[in-house]
């Protein structure tokens, strides 16, 4: 008899307070299962955002620390320059990172700073009600966006992933998705590889998790997974935009 | 070779209700369990034909609630 699957130690005991089927449950897990995995949960130290994962401290079992809505970039950077030998990492939505805290973002990865962030982009701002993001997608509709987004009037959905990656002191830039088992396992794998890359600092490392948000798309949980895949992933392409090993 | 067996556990008063361990079970035995309603308020998920479990762990994987533990017998 062996154990196919059972409860990360990565993660604590307490019941997630997120909406039923959101996929930051399984991006959770997969943090907490890579930093037990690599014996790390001693020595990481976690930056929460502002959004739906404000309370992600309470989730993650190591040592956590909340930032100011879009700085947890440099909230890590500060403590991965007191704290060098300690693995730090920042985890942030798309209302976060992509817009509030896009200056500290792509600074973050410009100065190389040797931090792994998790970017879940579920293409709206979920904690707030469902307003439209700059990840929301043309004709989306969303509180702001009631007739679906309009390019002439909000630009263009925003790809965090090909942008970084066009940045000198970036290491690892990957993006992923979690609306199947197949590519959830594709998805450890990239944050596995990011912690990689900034415990052999090689530079910074962030993974785009496209993920999704039933409550606010207004969809069942099983109908968000299979828009996330018609939608979000011909716009999004999934793959590795940067990876250290592969330049060398 | 032998086929894979295996157990699936639920906590179920951490389920959600939210189905999607249903749409990736290979062999079609999850389903919420209708006759029953959790502390939190819903049809949590259950199994149906125990016997027919392959240990493939996709349930546990896509589950975001940590419902779902898998362990493999044969």
């Amino acid at each position: 008899m062996s154990v196919v699957f059972e409860k990360t130690k990565g993660l604590t005991d307490k019941e997630f307070h997120y909406c039923p089927g959101c996929t930051h449950g399984i991006i959770h897990r997969l943090v907490g299962e890579v930093l037990e995995e690599m014996d790390l949960l001693d020595d990481a130290i976690g930056v929460a955002p502002v959004g739906c994962a404000v309370l992600a401290y309470d989730y993650f079992n190591c040592d956590m620390h909340e930032a100011a809505h879009g700085r947890a970039p440099a909230v890590a950077t500060g403590v991965k320059r007191v704290l060098p030998e300690k693995t730090v990492f920042a985890y942030q939505g798309d209302g976060d990172l992509a817009s509030i805290g896009t200056a500290e973002i792509v600074h973050a990865a410009h100065r190389g700073e040797m931090i792994t962030v998790i970017f879940v982009n579920n293409a709206i701002y979920g904690m707030t009600g469902g307003q439209m993001a700059p990840t929301t997608m043309i004709g989306q509709k969303t509180t702001t966006s009631p007739f679906g987004r309009n390019a002439e009037q909000t630009g263009s959905p925003i790809r965090i992933a090909e942008m970084l990656a066009t940045i000198d002191g970036a290491g690892f830039i990957e993006r992923v998705s979690v609306h199947n088992p197949v590519h959830i396992r594709k998805t450890k794998k990239a944050i596995r590889t990011a912690f990689e890359c900034q415990q052999n600092r090689k530079g910074f490392s962030m993974v785009e998790v496209l993920s999704t948000c039933p409550t606010n798309w207004g969809m069942s949980p099983i109908a968000s997974l299979g828009w996330l895949a018609e939608n979000m992933i011909p716009y999004y392409p999934l793959g590795n935009f940067r990876n250290p090993d592969k330049e060398a | 070779m032998a086929k894979a067996r295996g157990n699936v556990f639920f906590d179920s008063d951490r389920c959600k209700g939210c189905e999607l361990c249903t749409t990736v079970c290979p062999v079609d035995i999850l389903a919420m369990n209708r006759q029953a309603i959790n502390r939190k308020g819903y049809h949590p998920a259950h199994v149906t034909d125990p016997e027919k479990c392959i240990a493939c762990g996709n349930c546990a994987l896509v589950c975001p609630d940590l419902v779902i533990s898998v362990e493999r017998v044969a």
